[in-house]
């Protein structure tokens, strides 16, 4: 069954590697739907701000960490 | 036409490349266990992943075919954006020298060495070198069995095309393994590792979009437009990394 255990880590490591950078893409989504219905923003714009959002906390989570290692 | 080109064409190209990626990952451990331990065991280890990864993908294309499609691009969207986004950011990371690249030769070596110190099996059966092989087989071909569901299951029609680049990129990747036999360590890992990186991400944005009911400008000409977005902004970040830090060296 160590094979079947090291798969479940496995699967769970496919997506999560720094928890931080996992928890704001899921919290983004999570803004964006909830958001998006009540706001009274252009129909056409709304993939774009999911984007952006997304761009950010890439760009912000890369640099963090290249601070860190410093 | 033009749309479905567009949505085909990425997918094959899409799963072709992250399937690369991993089988070659694959093969380096297949090659160090079949080279000391035999390749009897070792192929049929593989072989046997293979056929059960087969059953999983047949049993998961039917139960996905009774979920309704926004849940489904709603649900892969936000795993292929975590499984993408993760991928990006580490070969952003990889490029600009802030964590090691990934050295096939070293992987090989380390590999090798671990199964001479096991010991030599019984000249017919070895069951360390079955697991082992069935054991890195299952690993990265459950990666694969995810990406190609995660890239064929958002769209009506594409599990195909994407079965398709995934199958292409074993075959490719078992050949040159039966003519060099050895590690595929020329190939530019972290390239395909970045570049897969913006087309998961690409489609998982993509996917989550549709999923919640988002309006895409140019629908399926979305996809091309957000792979070119994400692929500069990364390659805007990578410099960004790089300014604050010093090359490491690489990893097996």
């Amino acid at each position: 069954m160590k094979w079947l255990k090291n798969i479940v880590r496995e699967i769970f490591g496919l997506f999560v590697d720094d928890g931080s950078f996992a928890l704001a893409i899921l919290l983004w989504l999570a803004v964006v739907r909830g958001a998006t219905p009540h706001l009274n923003i252009p129909s056409s714009i709304t993939g774009v701000i999911l984007f952006a959002g997304l761009a950010l906390i890439l760009a912000e989570s890369a640099t963090r960490y290249s601070r860190r290692k410093q | 036409m033009g749309t479905s080109w567009a949505h085909m064409g990425t997918s094959i190209v899409a799963s072709f490349l992250a399937s690369l990626v991993e089988c070659v990952e694959a093969l380096t451990v297949i090659l160090a266990v079949g080279s000391v331990r035999g390749w009897r065991s070792a192929l049929t280890g593989s072989a046997t992943a293979i056929a059960v990864l087969l059953i999983i993908i047949a049993a998961l294309g039917t139960a996905l075919a009774h979920i309704p499609l926004p849940i489904l691009q709603l649900v892969v969207g936000t795993l292929l954006l975590l499984f993408g986004l993760r991928w990006l950011r580490k070969a952003i990371l990889r490029s600009a020298g802030q964590i090691p690249l990934h050295d096939e030769q070293a992987a090989f070596q380390k590999n090798t060495e671990a199964m001479h110190r096991l010991g030599l099996g019984p000249a017919t059966w070895d069951k360390i070198a079955f697991a082992a092989a069935f054991n890195i087989t299952m690993l990265e071909g459950t990666e694969v069995v995810f990406i190609v569901i995660a890239i064929g299951a958002g769209h009506t029609g594409m599990l195909l095309p994407a079965s398709l680049g995934a199958v292409a990129a074993l075959l490719a990747v078992t050949a040159l393994g039966i003519v060099l036999h050895r590690p595929l360590a020329r190939v530019p890992e972290n390239t395909l590792k970045f570049i897969v990186g913006v087309l998961l991400s690409a489609f998982g944005t993509f996917w989550v979009g549709e999923g919640l009911h988002l309006e895409w400008p140019g629908a399926d000409w979305s996809i091309p437009a957000l792979i070119a977005a994400y692929l500069v902004l990364a390659l805007a970040i990578v410099p960004l990394c790089r300014s604050r830090s010093q090359a490491v060296p690489s990893n097996p």
